[in-house]
């Protein structure tokens, strides 16, 4: 495993959370499919450092992903149909966890796969690979080649697959869901039942934009998913419903996060860490910024550490 | 435009050059607007930004954040058209555009001494020459603004340089009198014959290939152009080097919006060895590779152009040229 993290302070704060079993140096993580697989930025932020590399998602086999455009901007946010491009996972293991290892970050691994079975396989090939700190299962991808391949938007599907992965898995188990359902506290106790360790909220949303001169849509794949800064109410509202339902099940709160204050909603709400996002494109420095603001944020409210905030959360306005 | 500086009680450092990393290094800078000037149907912008000009090389991009903050829109991609290296500590960027939306829009808007928040240099720059070598330098519309740099750079390196600019109208070529200055020849087409020769640029690439008995042909501009010069490089087998234009997010890296299909090494050389290497009937299996980490600039026959939708180039006897485009 990683070297012990150093701990981030700033004046009196301790940033330093434990997820599910394992210590992060800060509650800010990369959130998959936005920070690469690390390497891309380490001329800018010191991976060490920073909470945890969630990486891409990577699958049994290579993917190619979709056909460009890949990418829309819109209000505050973007939309992407990207289709789960990755090298698979041998040639992860071969040549993008060595760097992280040896960088020293966290990691936690992002899989995806087109049936539950090949989760397991994932989780299985990943159990013996000691860098990889913890699992995430992408069960809620919204470019996926088909929509049964969103295994989060059906509690029992989502469950058979944390199930068949906890057999298998060595590291923390985590279950990336989408706030495309009806009931998404349904979906979080099935997945917990079943064995998540933890839970990731939310996904990008499924969205479609149009471009009105040429009639056609923005996107090569038609619809793609939302995320940015537009998403963050949805995700906050996430959160705080499964934590509210959940108590005591780790969170890490994704969406539309870029400063330290946007962090402090999500760890208001229940969430025991978060991930940045789209951030990192505009922001190549967004992990270590929202990991000081944050701090200053703490200091500034009189409170030590993140884990203390939640408490402090008054439910009336 | 002007981004104020991040809290500093997080004891963060204000933004500074790049640690070692497994990318080549790029940095953040705070710049300051020198001068904004309209050329044309397009604006060129000076930035102050001494560390990214001194990393700078030809084909690079900065990537500029354009908005103000809160309105979290993506940074804007900019090929680097010239750099101003000065004195220690001074050095300036110069980026072209054209107002297609409104991230352009609002940088059309800076003013001198304004700041504006760069990120770069960043991507695969041109490829120079070891020797001195004859080099033509083909641009189409604002995307001749990096051959300038390029050119500077050749002719540092005493290698002849010759012009070819084209776009649809004279107003649209990009400052096609400074080309003048730099280049042993150029050559001028427009779409409408408002200025030099009517057509494309790729209609007088085999006549000028040949007078300038050129060894190496650098390219930038949009897509179907650099399609075609690839291609007629190919042919007449002249090295060529493209710079792409894709939708980016980010420009490090990151996102993966950017790809474009191209042939990975390994099949390059088996095609190479096999002899069909410019054989576009050749089923090579492709990787989508990142324009902005792995490119902007390609090797003209390692893009899958067919697969991008552009059909084969011939070169038939007697020098005439037909191309034909999938629909």
């Amino acid at each position: 495993m990683s070297a012990a993290p150093r701990p981030a302070r700033t004046m009196n704060v301790d940033l330093r959370v434990n997820l599910a079993g394992v210590e992060l140096p800060t509650p800010v993580l990369g959130a998959s499919g936005c920070f690469g697989f690390g390497r891309e930025l380490a001329g800018f932020v010191d991976l060490p450092r920073v909470g945890g590399v969630v990486t891409k998602s990577i699958s049994l086999e290579p993917r190619r992903g979709r056909p460009t455009p890949r990418m829309a901007e819109t209000p505050a946010g973007m939309l992407n149909a990207i289709g789960l491009q990755n090298p698979g996972v041998e040639a992860y293991c071969a040549n993008e966890l060595p760097f992280l290892a040896e960088a020293g970050a966290r990691v936690v691994t992002s899989v995806f796969g087109h049936t539950a079975r090949e989760f397991a396989i994932l989780a299985e090939r990943l159990s013996g690979e000691g860098a990889v700190d913890l699992l995430e299962l992408n069960l809620s991808c919204p470019n996926a080649d088909r929509r049964e391949q969103v295994f989060a938007a059906d509690p029992a599907a989502a469950a058979d697959v944390v199930a068949k992965v906890k057999r298998h898995a060595r590291q923390p188990v985590l279950a990336k869901l989408t706030a495309d359902v009806t009931d998404l506290v349904a979906v979080a106790k099935a997945v917990v039942d079943a064995g998540a360790d933890g839970l990731v909220l939310i996904n990008t949303l499924l969205g479609m934009a149009v471009d009105v001169r040429t009639r056609r849509p923005k996107l090569a794949a038609v619809t793609g998913g939302l995320s940015g800064p537009a998403i963050r109410p949805v995700a906050v509202r996430c959160v705080w419903q499964v934590a509210q339902a959940l108590p005591g099940v780790p969170i890490v709160g994704s969406g539309g996060i870029a400063t330290g204050e946007d962090a402090a909603e999500f760890l208001l709400v229940g969430a025991t860490a978060v991930a940045v996002g789209t951030a990192n494109f505009v922001e190549p420095r967004a992990l270590e910024m929202v990991a000081g603001e944050l701090a200053a944020y703490l200091a500034s409210v009189e409170l030590g550490t993140p884990k203390e905030l939640a408490a402090t959360f008054k439910a009336q306005v | 435009m002007s981004r104020p500086e991040e809290p500093g009680a997080a004891g963060l450092p204000p933004p500074a050059p790049a640690r070692a990393g497994a990318r080549p290094a790029a940095v953040q800078e705070l710049a300051r607007v020198f001068a904004i000037k309209r050329v044309g149907a397009y604006h060129a912008l000076s930035l102050v930004s001494p560390a990214i000009a001194k990393l700078a090389r030809p084909g690079q991009f900065v990537e500029v954040r354009t908005g103000h903050p809160s309105s979290f829109m993506l940074r804007r991609p900019f090929s680097i058209h010239s750099i101003q290296r000065g004195g220690p500590g001074v050095g300036s960027v110069e980026i072209a555009f054209e107002v297609v939306g409104p991230g352009t829009a609002q940088l059309a808007e800076v003013r001198p001494h304004d700041q504006v928040d760069l990120v770069g240099p960043l991507g695969v720059p041109f490829g120079l020459p070891e020797k001195s070598a004859n080099c033509l330098l083909v641009g189409g519309g604002y995307g001749t603004a990096p051959l300038f740099f390029l050119a500077e750079e050749l002719r540092a390196r005493r290698c002849r340089v010759d012009f070819v600019v084209g776009a649809a109208t004279e107003g649209r070529l990009f400052k096609a009198m400074d080309a003048k200055r730099l280049a042993q020849t150029l050559a001028i087409t427009t779409d409408d014959g408002s200025a030099g020769t009517r057509g494309l640029v790729t209609d007088v690439l085999l006549d000028v290939l040949a007078r300038t008995r050129a060894e190496r042909v650098y390219a930038c501009g949009p897509m179907p152009m650099l399609a075609v010069v690839s291609r007629v490089a190919a042919a007449t087998r002249v090295p060529c080097e493209v710079a792409v234009e894709e939708r980016m997010a980010c420009g490090t890296g990151l996102c993966w919006s950017c790809v474009i299909p191209v042939y990975p090494p390994a099949a390059e050389q088996a095609r190479g060895a096999a002899g069909r290497r410019f054989d576009p009937s050749a089923r090579t299996p492709t990787r989508m590779a990142r324009t902005c980490v792995d490119g902007p600039v390609f090797d003209g026959d390692a893009v899958a152009w067919r697969e991008l939708g552009y059909e084969a180039v011939r070169v038939h006897e007697g020098g005439q040229l037909a191309m034909e485009l999938l629909p």
